[in-house]
């Protein structure tokens, strides 16, 4: 076992999408995921792999399509407004099954908004982002840790699954610095046998497309797509449970704002109120799983985030509105203090809203 | 079982972000859990900057420090900003030779030391951080001193081995204030 | 002994394209390069938006299908997945020229070692017949109804001279396939950069004039009329860069 070390969490995603095998790094700089891609272009050169600055996002993503149809880890990170360009090369990957790494470093938005930690790319993410009928596997990280565990596992389930997959960060998970454990990838990489690496005269041409001009054909590809869809949300939900085993009062948060409601959760339990905390790590598929069973115990749920209230849709959709859900926010760069989401949990616990 | 909240706040080119992850990496080699989360942005150059450091005998919740029990002020706007946010009991350590004014509260511990004047007659032109440090070290006990050395081989980067010594030297000048 | 037939690079399925549309001779001529270079196994083709859009079903070699004007940037993932595949890109102008503009500057800019086919006849085929970049002054189209007017709608854009002007440009030429004697000197151009991307030679792009019968309301024959007539004086043929003869010439 490797010694735990400091790193920030854009530098700790870089080196494991490197342990992960990823050797195609495209990117262009924005903050706060600027370290990535400067990570990368010190690493890449030496062992052999490709950075690349693309002149713009939008040639970013799309020099990720290029080396993930030929059969490579690709990967792309970006934030907020940078992510709002690569969509147009995000729906094309899911067109052609594509698999992916794309990294969200949240920051406040709308337009050029700020450069401050968010959370406010939610629906964007979990709904796709860009046209048409489709899904990203999306993974909320809320430690250092989880930016590098969650690369490799991101890489797998994409390719496992052929979806581009989204890990959804934000500026302090990219900045700050916790201790971390890189470990080697054990698995072999998946088969790609539909990858382009030339015919060499012996087998007929791939094609990778997402053009169907036929109704029936294009219905019959999506359809298909969304079985696959039903797969991933029987199989990969995935979320972290704190405290509540006994819990009445269930916060509901990923990333940054779960850490907060962290110690929210112990103050409330030093006050006497059973509060507890799911926190998904998959946002796509979302862990209705988990939350469906809390509804059986909890009275009422409250759902913390930086933006105006996203995930709180799915936490109502989930428990089919069974409970009251509240909403703990704060938006454009600010991040809601333990007391804020103390004081919402007593609220949720007295019944008011 | 204890957490300590550390905030160091300055100037940009103080080095705030440098001390707080000395900091860290001293509670990172005792086996405690830490974090460490830089204020970012064009503040980072010339303006204020400020660092959250936890470390903490139990798993870090959020890394965001806005009760310090420990504040480090190495400039005037640091200490109009944080010098209420600490709790009572807290202990708020100034850098004299840049901040004219005292602390004003009367439930915390207060240091003055005059941190950049020491540090420029001593020839280190930057290293008021690591005296202001040392002087945590030893009114709080924050990290155990046998701690001083190792961290600060894991922060000071090889390309810059020649400042080990003078950033150590600069603790010990700061413990011994 | 077989004197003609169809080249090995080009499946069997049927063309799409419309009566006196130049695209089949053009697609004929890259699988001609390919052939004649013995690299069809080792090939990747980026098809790009546009009447061009089914290229993926005409060239027997593995195809991606790009988005509007991004190409060049997926071409060069790919470049950059497997150096030793031959990659080329085969658009239309406004996808090369209008929307993909950057992409097409950038990928020159930085030598990436691919080939570019550029189909320039000067309108949008496939939304049919709307202004293009590439359209000239004057020209009626669907959205330039009263004529392109320069005073407005800004004028054509020179693909060739542009990349000329960047030092990671390998090599550019113009060529047209209105009559036998430029399909001659088109097929040679674009054997010339494939050859030159095998060679490691960096960028090249060919810039074919086309016609387009269909929206510019002309027959066949008036097509190749209009062309020779209107479009090579605005956009003249020839080598407009050839950086690896001009340092063998020094």
């Amino acid at each position: 076992m490797a010694d735990k070390i400091l790193m920030k969490g854009n530098e700790a995603l870089a080196e494991a999408a490197i342990m992960a095998g990823c050797r195609h790094y495209f990117g262009y700089p924005i903050t706060p995921q600027t370290e990535v891609a400067a990570y990368m272009a010190k690493r890449m050169p030496k062992i052999g792999g490709c950075f690349l600055q693309a002149e713009s996002e939008i040639a970013a993503i799309n020099m990720c399509i290029g080396a993930a149809a030929a059969g490579k880890r690709a990967m792309t990170s970006s934030s907020s407004p940078g992510i709002s360009l690569k969509s147009e090369g995000i729906s094309y990957m899911a067109g052609c099954d594509l698999p992916a790494l794309i990294v969200n470093v949240q920051r406040g938005g709308p337009g050029l908004g700020g450069i401050q930690p968010s959370q406010s790319d939610y629906f964007q993410a979990t709904r796709g982002g860009g046209h048409g009928d489709y899904h990203l596997l999306v993974l909320a990280p809320s430690s250092v840790q989880e930016m590098a565990d969650l690369v490799s596992k991101g890489f797998d389930l994409a390719e496992k699954y052929r979806m581009p997959c989204m890990l959804l960060a934000d500026g302090t998970m990219g900045q700050m610095m916790e201790p971390v454990e890189l470990r080697e990838r054990e698995e072999a990489p998946a088969d790609k046998p539909w990858a382009l690496t030339g015919t060499e005269n012996k087998r007929k041409p791939n094609i990778i497309n997402s053009l169907a001009l036929e109704p029936q054909e294009l219905e019959k590809w999506n359809e298909e797509r969304f079985k696959r869809y039903d797969i991933v949300r029987e199989n990969e939900q995935m979320s972290q449970s704190y405290r509540m085993e006994d819990a009445e009062i269930c916060v509901v948060a990923f990333g940054i704002a779960a850490r907060v409601s962290q110690n929210a959760v112990d103050m409330a339990r030093a006050k006497g109120i059973k509060a507890g905390m799911i926190r998904p790590i998959t946002l796509w598929p979302f862990p209705e799983k988990a939350l469906k069973a809390a509804a059986g115990q909890c009275k009422a749920f409250v759902s913390v985030e930086l933006n105006m209230g996203q995930m709180i849709e799915d936490v109502k959709l989930s428990i089919e509105c069974s409970r009251p859900v509240s909403l703990c926010c704060r938006t454009g760069g600010m991040i809601p203090s333990p007391d804020e989401v103390l004081a919402a949990v007593e609220r949720a616990a007295e019944g008011g809203k | 079982m204890s957490t300590t909240q550390v905030l160091i706040a300055g100037f940009g080119g103080q080095g705030i972000l440098f001390a707080g992850k000395f900091l860290a990496y001293a509670g990172l080699l005792q086996g405690r859990n830490v974090s460490w989360l830089p204020s970012y942005g064009p503040e980072m150059r010339g303006g204020t900057a400020n660092c959250s450091v936890i470390l903490s005998d139990t798993q870090v919740g959020s890394p965001i420090v806005g009760r310090p029990d420990i504040l480090i002020a190495m400039n005037l706007p640091s200490l109009d900003k944080y010098e209420n946010e600490a709790p009572a009991g807290a202990s708020i350590f100034v850098d004299s030779s840049l901040v004219a004014r005292k602390v004003k509260r009367d439930d915390v511990n207060v240091y003055y030391i005059p941190a950049t004047q020491i540090s420029n007659e001593k020839g280190y032109q930057t290293l008021a951080n690591m005296i202001l440090m040392g002087h945590v070290i030893a009114k709080t006990g924050v990290i155990p001193q046998e701690m001083i050395a190792p961290a600060m081989k894991k922060v000071v980067s090889a390309r810059h081995a020649d400042l080990l010594d003078k950033n150590i030297e600069a603790v010990r000048l700061g413990i011994e204030y | 002994m077989i004197v003609f037939e169809k080249p090995k690079a080009l499946t069997d399925a049927p063309l799409h394209y419309c009566p006196g549309c130049t695209h089949g001779i053009i697609h004929r001529l890259v699988a001609e390069a390919i052939d004649s270079l013995d690299i069809a196994g080792k090939t990747i083709g980026v098809a790009s938006v546009g009447c061009s859009v089914f290229a993926y079903n005409y060239f027997n070699v593995d195809m991606v299908q790009a988005a509007h004007g991004r190409a060049p940037a997926v071409a060069t993932g790919v470049k950059r997945a497997d150096p030793s595949k031959i990659v080329f890109t085969y658009q239309g102008d406004g996808d090369l020229a209008s929307i993909g503009t950057a992409e097409t500057v950038h990928a020159a800019a930085r030598g990436e070692n691919i080939t570019v086919i550029f189909v320039n006849n000067a309108i949008y085929g496939m939304t049919g017949g709307q202004m293009a970049p590439t359209s000239l002054p004057g020209q009626v189209t669907q959205t330039s109804p009263y004529g392109r007017d320069v005073n407005t709608v800004g004028y054509p854009v020179r693909i060739c001279e542009l990349l000329a002007t960047l030092d990671g440009t390998g090599y550019v030429e113009r060529v047209a396939v209105n009559n036998v004697k430029n399909v001659r000197n088109a097929k040679k151009a674009i054997e010339k950069a494939f050859r030159r991307q095998t060679e490691g030679k960096g960028f090249s792009l060919i810039e074919v004039l086309s016609t387009c019968p269909t929206n510019w309301g002309k027959t066949p024959e008036g097509a190749t009329e209009w062309l020779e007539q209107n479009m090579i004086p605005y956009y003249p043929l020839g080598v407009y860069k050839d950086k690896y003869a001009e340092e063998a010439a020094k």
